[in-house]
């Protein structure tokens, strides 16, 4: 007995955990690529188009004040791809997450396997990371043309940036959805917390816009974090010791928002 | 799948030199939860059981006794709360998948992905026990054949019937070819000739050597499939034993069931009780415990009682448990 106690093998690495779900995330995305593809494509296009182009056509203000840009399509990109990750992220995490908790349960069926809550995170967390990865790597091509990127080397950093910035909501709002008996806290989420985000946190104007104190509160919001760093990777104007507290910040929230989602779910289901 | 279901059986060549007779050892097992209110609600509250190799065990009671709970904690997913746990000789709180590895669970309410076909259903599971893609897709013909769903690995899960996807849900458990099968409530909601058809299937398992441990509140479930059982009633076990030897231990051989108008069922078991060992009152039904069900009904008749239906049927589990929580199972 003491044999079969020890042989056995306490928990199963995270890395196997994860890799023993590819081929269900596999399938998932086999069958629902060319949706994520053209709604990746689709949602920012339309928004450059409106924002950058049709309404910053009457923008013309000086690159000081647009932190760096020489366009305002330039200003608005990088911010717009940030906070497209964030919504991106945050509705890969909301419903999808409640529905495989209690609607199809396939929580509670691959639970019952020698997988884990981690393993299950993980995984689920990686198929965002790579949605993210493929909706900002999308956007970033198709923006490429309008000279919107003031280095080579920039559109790359400002990718990681973007996926970064995703990835902090996607494990925030994972670890939410865990401790949320009913969808209607999903309402409140997105009134209250992603739509104001999206308007205030820097991608559509500069936060200083929002004077002393509304500066401040905008500069607190892990959004800010992200479109700023993505900004200043995209126009090579980027303040090193500030694009450090943008990524500390990112990727403390990140761990803690993983930090939670694994707890979480692991008090849902495992109880 | 004759090779599916013997090695199911615990024979493989990489189990344990130490073969671990008694698959389930439960001492003084309790489990409580926390409500939202801040309480605490014990679920199970003590029990001892021991389930062996091979065998095909019960937990029958009604809603709510601690069946699942107990379930749940046995499938290593729920932590014991107080008392003594050994699954397949090990601690679910330290060897939970390597426990998991080897258990194949069928849920009280299927949770198959309804996006994926039935084929995918299978294979994707088995992937997750780091079973060999090419060892997975084997086992899954072999599976779908077991369920009668070869014809259906394309199929979408939602066009299947309830029926089906129970028998995929059977079929999905047992695709790591598991030690100990668990069962919570397996023809629950089901129509007669699907639950048949599932018993059926159930049965092929246990004459192959499949340990079974499921839940049930129907009583002729846990006959038909049930070598031993505990009745469990408020998260306590108050009976155990064979079917048989509960009924006989229990009850009496027969009971006489007769109807009589509404509300009058009360006022006739008195006149009524000197006709064997026992008189149960139930809202829609008198029943007499006795050996001879028939001599009872001639006597009732010749009391110048006049009920408005009457049977004579065998002691059932039902009515064990009608003696010992004096309650019905189904309410």
């Amino acid at each position: 007995m003491a044999a079969l106690t020890l042989s056995a093998s306490r928990d199963l690495p995270f890395i196997e955990g994860v890799r023993r779900q590819v081929d269900y995330w596999a399938v998932l995305w086999a069958r629902t690529w060319r949706g994520v593809v053209v709604s990746s494509f689709l949602s920012p296009f339309l928004y450059v188009l409106a924002m950058g182009v049709l309404l910053g056509g009457f923008v013309d203000a000086d690159p000081d004040v647009m932190e760096g840009a020489t366009s305002y399509l330039a200003f608005v990109v990088p911010g717009l791809i940030a906070a497209h990750a964030m919504q991106t992220a945050v509705s890969e995490t909301t419903y999808p997450v409640m529905g495989m908790i209690k609607w199809q349960r396939i929580y509670e069926s691959m639970l019952a396997t020698p997988l884990g809550p981690r393993h299950v995170v993980g995984a689920h967390l990686m198929s965002v990371a790579l949605h993210l990865a493929a909706t900002c790597g999308l956007y970033a091509l198709v923006m490429a043309p309008f000279g919107i990127y003031e280095s080579w080397w920039g559109p790359f950093l400002a990718f990681g940036s973007q996926v970064l910035c995703g990835m902090t909501f996607a494990t925030l709002v994972y670890a939410f959805s865990t401790r949320l008996r009913s969808e209607e806290g999903f309402g409140v989420l997105f009134r209250l917390g992603v739509f104001p985000l999206f308007l205030f946190s820097g991608a559509f104007f500069p936060v200083s816009n929002l004077g002393d104190v509304g500066g401040s509160v905008a500069r607190l919001t892990p959004l800010w974090h992200g479109v700023n760093l993505s900004r200043m990777f995209a126009l090579d104007n980027v303040t090193w010791w500030l694009a450090g507290v943008n990524v500390v910040v990112l990727v403390a929230l990140m761990l803690l928002g993983w930090r939670l989602a694994v707890s979480g779910l692991t008090k849902r289901m495992l109880s | 799948m004759s090779d599916t279901l013997s090695e199911s059986a615990g024979q493989r060549d990489d189990a344990p030199a130490t073969a671990v007779d008694a698959m389930i050892v439960a001492r003084g097992l309790r489990k409580s939860f926390r409500q939202s209110s801040g309480a605490s609600f014990e679920a199970v509250r003590g029990i001892d059981l021991e389930v062996r190799k091979g065998e095909s065990f019960g937990f029958l009671g009604p809603n709510g006794a601690g069946k699942s709970s107990t379930m749940r904690m046995i499938a290593a997913v729920s932590p014991v709360t107080e008392g003594e746990l050994r699954i397949l000789g090990m601690d679910p709180a330290v060897d939970g998948p390597a426990i998991r590895g080897r258990l194949g669970v069928c849920p009280q309410e299927d949770n198959l992905d309804q996006e994926l076909n039935v084929f995918d259903n299978l294979y994707i599971y088995g992937r997750y026990f780091g079973l060999p893609k090419q060892v997975v897709r084997d086992r899954v013909g072999e599976l779908l054949e077991f369920a009668k769903l070869t014809e259906k690995a394309k199929s979408r899960v939602e066009e299947l019937s309830g029926g089906m996807k129970r028998r995929l849900t059977i079929a999905r458990s047992l695709v790591n070819r598991p030690d100990l099968l668990l069962l919570d409530e397996p023809t629950t909601g089901l129509d007669p000739q699907a639950r048949h058809l599932l018993w059926d299937q159930l049965f092929r398992l246990k004459q192959a050597g499949v340990t079974l441990v499921l839940t049930t509140h129907y009583m002729d479930e846990a006959e038909q499939l049930c070598d031993r059982l505990v009745v469990m009633d408020k998260g306590v076990i108050v009976a155990e034993g064979a079917p048989l030897e509960l009924i006989r231990a229990h009850s009496t051989r027969e009971v006489a069931e007769l109807r009589f108008g509404v509300g009058e069922h009360g006022d006739h078991a008195e006149a009524l009780a000197d006709l064997g060992e026992r008189v149960e009152v139930l809202p829609d039904r008198l029943l007499v415990y006795t050996d001879d069900g028939e001599e009872v009904l001639a006597k009732t008749h010749e009391r110048g009682l006049q009920p408005l239906a009457t049977l004579v049927r065998r002691s059932s589990l039902e009515d064990v448990f009608l003696r010992l929580t004096g309650r019905t199972l189904v309410d």
